[in-house]
């Protein structure tokens, strides 16, 4: 009775724990501006079936798809097995599902096949990390807390998955022993090969050692359940929404600013009433300075990022040694945002403070993006970095007139010749002069 | 061998004799001033007159798009200049606009539709496609057959437009010896010019853009490096310069190339 109480409490706390969580983080979403996407549903599904269920844009570099497809895979089947640990936890059964008979060893023995393939995948990412140490993983935004970070979850999914095989491997023995706790359900696959370790032990030492791994898996995975959402991992959750609401248009369309256009209007009528409704005095200001600026769902890909660096390490600016990281840019987006949602938790939505995403994001980076959409071509759960950059642009150009003098001067001579150079448009035509073509 | 002079049809000449052409023929800015591009635009005005493709162009009307406006996040000026251009369009009645330059085609076909303009915008490498699967754009290997090509996709024809085959089933028409570069299609590493690049200097880096992609192309061993945007063109062209490669190797675009191998 009291395990089954204990296990009772245990998951209840976990699940508030990570329920006040997440609420925290759609707050910090919802801290956004508001638009409405609600268009295109279908297509908006089958765009999430394949790029955030089927990973289709993974597969360009072919040993972290498969990785990750082994973790991913594996990590979805074996939970669940979640559901048999949940049912023996609340009723003190002892695995459930074995009323299912010939399947339920075929069953366990393909959880374990996925579990070794979870193994797999995480050390190989482990030693992608750590021992190759792939330049994407160790760029400067890649600071201690973002390394630990991604190793702390690798090690725990093979903590877990170990403990998983090592409690399925001393079952089996006290199966064959015919301890009457652990009634005779097939063998398994993949854990026999780990029998050998045990098999000199005493039940005693057998059960405990099974028990503690029972326990080790669901208090871990719980643990774990509560990690993600202070980790980059969260990408688990967030990348499905995330993929779903992300732009269908072609990648080079960049936002429309409808307050421009009414501003326009406005000064082309020469009707300047500020209380008029939709006239200029409820503009506000132009681009992005603070997280509070963009709109949610470009917050939502800030916290669906789980700093893969294949955006920053396809950008050009990046690649040629300029400041600029895509990566960065996002991380910077999430980190303010993150600080700036528990303030205002705690303060009040009047929450200010001397410090914007400016100070993070230099202008160095900002006007060295080409916009040439490698970074969120790139992105396997549709982040689209370029829209933030512009977004800040927007703000640096408009709002404090601090863009690099050069840019100043084609924004001169567009507005005064129509064109970036300082040619006059009378000589437009130039080009035709003494075209002749050869006649037949 | 006769030849004969091109008048160029300007809209506003149509329009005053009640003629409204088929297409409006967006030249752009690189195509009006920069010398090298100015090249680009008679070979494919050229090959408008040989395929006798109904279009016309605004001459002094034309302005900037306000493509490097935008992207430097100049909305205001952005947003004046298209006003300006979709009155203009409006007025001739414009329905189809074809553009050789891909921050034009870019932002006519995705941005102004925000703004109210809306047309059917083709690429030149479309069009020159559709001709060519028509059968009305007959191209031989002949001139070029044994010289190798490579192509550098445009940013803003490929992965901002998905235009990625159409340029390629052309070079595979005019040459039998189309070798792609390590980094291609999507993947394509950018000339380094776009989002404004092009008109101001790099920040601090270790290596310019523009030479990384050069060694990309050169890489290949092509001979000829083919574009299809006049930003790319003016990068890959200095990019083969600084490697003082540019006696062996050429920078065509992809119009002058079907240009050449029709001998217009």
């Amino acid at each position: 009775m009291i395990p089954n109480l204990i296990f009772i409490l245990v998951f209840l706390f976990a699940s508030v724990l990570f329920y006040f969580k997440v609420r925290t983080i759609a707050h910090d979403i919802n801290l956004g501006k508001p638009v409405e996407i609600r268009d295109n549903r279908l297509m908006r599904w089958m765009h999430m079936l394949k790029v955030a269920i089927g990973q289709s844009k993974m597969i360009s570099r072919p040993v972290a798809a498969t990785m990750h497809i082994f973790v991913y895979v594996g990590f979805i089947i074996v939970n669940i097995e979640m559901l048999e640990i949940l049912v023996d936890g609340v009723s003190g059964s002892h695995r459930f599902f074995s009323f299912l008979g010939g399947l339920y060893p075929v069953l366990i023995s393909a959880f374990e096949v996925f579990g070794i393939a979870v193994v797999t995948g995480c050390i190989i990412f482990l030693s992608r990390r750590n021992i190759i140490r792939l330049k994407r993983f160790w760029s400067s935004e890649m600071t201690l807390w973002p390394r630990s970070d991604a190793n702390i979850i690798l090690i725990t999914e093979i903590l877990l998955m170990s403990a998983i095989l090592t409690m399925n491997a001393t079952d089996g023995i006290l199966q064959a022993r015919s301890n009457q706790h652990y009634p005779v359900v097939g063998s398994f696959l993949l854990s026999g090969f780990l029998q050998p370790l045990f098999s000199g032990l005493p039940d005693s030492t057998l059960i405990f050692i099974e028990r503690f791994c029972w326990w080790f898996h669901i208090t871990g995975v719980l643990a774990f359940l509560n990690y993600i959402p202070y980790s980059k991992h969260f990408h688990v959750f967030l990348s499905f929404p995330n993929v779903y609401y992300s732009k269908l248009e072609p990648q080079g369309k960049i936002a429309h600013m409808p307050s421009i256009t009414k501003e326009i209007k406005v000064m082309l009528s020469g009707n300047i009433d500020y209380n008029a409704e939709g006239s200029a005095g409820e503009i506000g200001q132009f681009g992005s300075k603070d997280c509070r600026d963009f709109t949610w769902k470009v917050l939502m890909d800030s916290y669906t990022c789980t700093e893969c660096g294949r955006c920053t390490s396809s950008c050009p600016a990046n690649i040629t040694g300029k400041k600029l990281s895509p990566r960065k840019v996002v991380m910077d987006m999430r980190d303010r945002l993150e600080y700036l949602g528990r303030n205002i938790r705690k303060h009040g939505k009047e929450f200010k403070d001397d410090k914007s995403l400016l100070d993070l994001v230099t202008s160095e980076e900002l006007w060295a993006c080409t916009t040439c959409n490698a970074c969120a071509i790139e992105c396997p759960v549709n982040i689209d970095p370029v829209a933030m950059i512009i977004e800040m642009r927007r703000y640096l150009v408009m709002e404090k007139a601090a863009a690099p003098a050069e840019l100043n001067a084609i924004f001169s001579n567009i507005e005064n010749n129509g064109a970036p150079w300082q040619f006059s448009n009378e000589d437009r035509l130039l080009w035709a002069d003494n075209l002749e073509i050869k006649t037949n | 061998m006769d030849r004969k002079k091109i008048e160029i049809p300007v809209m506003a000449d149509l329009f005053a004799r009640g003629k409204k052409p088929e297409f409006l023929f967006w030249v752009g800015c690189a195509g009006a001033f920069d010398d090298r591009y100015k090249k680009v635009v008679k070979a494919f005005t050229k090959i408008l007159v040989h395929l006798d493709v109904s279009f016309a162009v605004l001459g002094k009307e034309e302005s900037c798009t306000g493509d490097p406006a935008r992207r430097a996040g100049n909305e205001m000026l952005y947003q004046m200049q298209a006003l300006r251009n979709i009155e203009i369009f409006n007025a001739y009645e414009v329905k189809k606009i074809i553009t050789i330059c891909p921050h034009c085609y870019n932002i006519f076909r995705n941005e102004y539709p925000d703004l109210g303009g809306k047309y059917e915008v083709v690429s030149y490498v479309q069009l020159l496609n559709a001709k060519l699967e028509e059968g009305k754009l007959k191209l031989s290997s002949e001139l070029f057959s044994g010289i190798s090509v490579t192509y550098h996709d445009p940013c803003y024809l490929g992965r901002a437009n998905n235009i990625f085959d159409e340029p390629r089933l052309i070079l595979n028409s005019l040459t039998g010896n189309f070798v792609e570069m390590r980094r291609n299609r999507r993947f394509a590493l950018c000339c380094g010019a776009g989002g404004a690049q092009m008109f101001k200097e790099a920040e601090k880096g270790d290596k310019e853009v523009f030479i990384e992609r050069t060694e990309d192309a050169l890489r290949t061993g092509a001979k000829i490096i083919a574009t299809a945007c006049p930003f790319c063109m003016t990068m890959l062209t200095d990019g083969i310069k600084y490697k003082n490669r540019e006696e062996e190797i050429k920078n065509w675009d992809i119009a002058e190339l079907i240009a050449q191998s029709l001998d217009l």
